[in-house]
């Protein structure tokens, strides 16, 4: 039974809320700032946090923040659209998804369980259990899910590592961002590239890439971006 | 009020005069100029010649008056024509500069100061003149260029009872009157060259006039553009009191009626937008809140009594409705507000059409034609395409009829600016197979909330779908039209730009 952690201030719609993914199979708990909820983060123990970005006190992109500052939980953003500057800070600070208001429980759940799965299962290109991989400094160990930089573990949130997984799962390949956001992110055809380039951007600081010559992750210009293994 | 057919008119009564102010000016101060040292020239020139030519006149002939005088009472009478020469060169010898040429006749005989003179001057009229009649006669005559004056004087003696008696004896003499004439040369000299300074100053004054007339009529010609450019602020300076200032003082004031009301306007559209977008956002939350629970009444409705599960359902349904409306009227305030913002991918337009189509199980009441997959690749927002797309599609749907068409090509367009000269857009049609649009529909059909039919109170949509497809189109720097098509049916057109890949990397 998925934990979800649910930080809204509104009233009605954090009962709504409550009561649409409670009727979803998950366990929930609710908190009405942004105190509150980091106060639960570490007695709830969530699989999964839905932050309203809107929050009295501390704001939405601060809790997101103390957040990753110590834990890699995926973190979806409630925003209202249009708030557009949010929505980038937002998933540069770490979040893995956002909803924008008002949204449906069968939208919201559909979120939820894409980025759980992300956790749970990663592609791999032949359907066995590989070993792990070692490209450069960079080693991918897909069956434990876990990313080491010379011999550190990187700690990646699920949409980082889903997507390193995605492009390293077959090196040179180009993937424009809207196939990573269908294989990654499980959203339409039709989704915001931003969440792509945002979340390259919190990759390549993760892996020490240096910002103007990434060495694994290339930007192809006009198509998207490629994994590369550097001699 | 009414410029365009007030101009024929003024172009009738203009006469071919040079155009432009600073022209006319000048030619009408050279022509005063002109005018005003010619008169004065030729007024002084006749009284001062008048003046000098009557007082060498007289001098000359009291001179002969006096010197015949002297001499005539002398002469033997009457005279043997030995006595008239000596007589001839004694009165040729009463002019001190020897300039004199003398003439005496005496009925029949003549003789001259000057031996052989053949002496022409005098006319037949003069000689008449003079022997017939007592007083002097003169007569200013012009020889090879050479003026001369020309006297004939009779020569009268005194009665012993004061009566005076011509003797027949007459005195003609001529006297050059070369200084006179250097005088008169010199007045006509003195006046065309006072003329040329005269003409230089006035056209000199002339450019001077024109320019402080006409560099207040530039300023207030830029001034006008400035504002019909939009730059209501734009002021001019007013320096001194005349006519001029009162314009440029009058243009201020007009432009800063015309920039307070049209900031009025400004704000009062800026107010009535914000209270849109606000009323929306405060719709938003309990809406959310609402949205967020349909499901569930959607999911339980079939467990309940039918009036209880309809209620529910239509609650469930319009709640839809109202979360869609609301989220139609916050992206149409963002477009207001100027907060809409694009997001480019660059992405395979066929590809993105046809996830539109598929997403929302539209394939199979659509004819597409499209390029083939890779074909057609640009720069667009994928999601606002989506809008653009489904609303097109949508629209064709709700208020056309099936079969709709839809067709993506690609068009080269000439662009000055662009690579190679041409610019790349993509072009959407959508046709369906309806009555059409009515004409007086076609110019609306982009407007918000307008409704064709005022009998149909609601539309299965917001009202802004197709206003929200023009803003989206208009964003990408792009065209939207609607006409009804020669075949049959309404034709929607949208035309997007693809603009070239950027330059510098995005990551």
């Amino acid at each position: 039974m998925p934990r979800v952690l649910l930080i809204e201030d509104d009233p009605a719609v954090r009962e709504g809320a409550r009561l649409a993914l409670r009727r979803q199979g998950h366990e929930v708990a609710a908190a009405e700032t942004g105190e509150e909820g980091l106060g639960r983060l570490r007695s709830f123990r969530p699989d999964v946090v839905v932050l309203d970005l809107m929050l009295p006190g501390v704001s939405g992109l601060e809790v997101c923040r103390r957040i990753r500052a110590d834990s890699q939980v995926p973190i979806i953003m409630v925003t209202a659209m249009g708030d557009d500057v949010d929505i980038v800070v937002g998933l540069e600070t770490g979040a893995d998804d956002y909803v924008v208001k008002p949204v449906q429980a069968r939208v919201l759940e559909a979120r939820i369980r894409a980025v759980l799965r992300r956790v749970e299962a990663a592609p791999s290109p032949d359907g066995g259990v590989p070993a792990a991989e070692t490209y450069g400094e960079l080693r991918i160990d897909r069956a434990g899910l876990t990313v080491t930089c010379r011999g550190a573990a990187v700690p990646l949130a699920p949409s980082e590592l889903r997507l390193l997984l995605t492009l390293s799962a077959a090196p040179g390949r180009v993937f424009s961002r809207q196939q990573l956001l269908q294989a990654v992110w499980e959203h339409s055809y039709h989704g915001d590239a931003r969440l792509v380039d945002a979340c390259v951007k919190r990759l390549r600081t993760k892996i020490g890439e240096p910002s103007r010559q990434p060495r694994y992750i290339q930007t192809v210009r006009g198509f998207g971006y490629r994994f590369d293994s550097p001699r | 009020m009414s410029p365009r057919t007030s101009l024929p008119r003024r172009r009738l009564l203009r006469l071919p005069l040079p155009s432009g102010l600073r022209v006319r000016l000048v030619v009408a101060f050279g022509l005063v100029a002109v005018v005003a040292a010619l008169s004065t020239g030729a007024l002084t020139f006749r009284e001062a010649r008048t003046g000098i030519l009557q007082q060498s006149q007289d001098t000359v002939i009291r001179l002969l008056r006096d010197r015949v005088d002297t001499l005539a009472p002398d002469l033997a009478f009457p005279p043997a024509q030995r006595d008239l020469s000596s007589f001839a060169t004694e009165v040729a010898q009463g002019d001190p500069a020897r300039r004199w040429r003398v003439l005496v006749t005496y009925h029949g005989l003549s003789a001259t100061s000057i031996p052989q003179d053949p002496f022409t001057e005098p006319t037949p009229a003069l000689r008449r003149a003079a022997t017939t009649q007592t007083p002097t006669v003169f007569q200013r005559v012009t020889v090879g260029g050479r003026s001369s004056l020309v006297v004939g004087m009779p020569v009268a003696f005194t009665a012993l009872h004061g009566e005076r008696r011509a003797t027949g004896l007459t005195v003609f003499l001529t006297v050059p009157q070369s200084a006179e004439q250097t005088y008169v040369q010199a007045l006509v000299a003195a006046v065309e060259r006072a003329t040329v300074p005269a003409l230089g100053l006035a056209v000199l004054f002339a450019l001077l006039a024109a320019q402080g007339v006409l560099r207040p009529v530039r300023e207030l010609r830029h001034a006008t553009r400035r504002i019909a450019e939009g730059r209501l602020d734009t002021r001019l300076a007013v320096n001194g009191t005349d006519e001029l200032a009162d314009l440029s003082h009058t243009f201020n004031e007009t432009a800063a009626a015309l920039e307070e009301s049209v900031a009025e306007l400004r704000r009062m559209e800026a107010k009535a937008r914000r209270f849109a977008a606000d009323v929306s956002h405060e719709l938003r939350t309990p809406l959310a809140a609402m949205s967020v629970v349909t499901d569930i009444l959607d999911e339980d409705a079939a467990g309940l009594d039918p009036d209880t599960a309809a209620a529910v359902r239509l609650i469930s349904k319009e709640t839809a409705n109202l979360a869609r409306l609301v989220e139609d009227l916050m992206e149409i305030s963002r477009f207001d507000a100027g907060a809409a913002a694009l997001h480019l991918d660059e992405i395979d337009l066929a590809e993105s059409v046809q996830r539109t189509l598929s997403s929302r199980a539209w394939q199979d009441s659509v004819a597409t034609r499209l390029p083939p997959p890779g074909a057609l690749r640009g720069r667009v927002d994928p999601r606002r395409l989506d809008v653009i797309v489904a609303n097109l599609v949508g629209n064709a749907l709700r208020h056309g009829a099936s079969p709709i068409r839809l067709s993506l090509h690609e068009h080269q367009r000439f662009a000055p600016g662009g690579t190679d000269g041409t610019e790349r857009w993509a072009v959407i049609e959508v046709l369906d197979s309806g009555p059409g649009i009515p004409e007086t529909v076609l110019p609306h059909i982009f407007d918000r909330f307008y409704k064709s039919d005022t009998a149909r109170t609601r539309t299965e949509g917001s009202g802004l779908g197709l206003a929200i497809t023009a803003e989206n189109v208009r964003l990408h720097g792009g065209t939207i039209r609607a006409a009804n098509h020669p075949g049959g049916g309404a034709l929607l057109t949208a035309e997007l730009p693809l603009l070239e890949p950027e330059k510098e990397d995005r990551s």
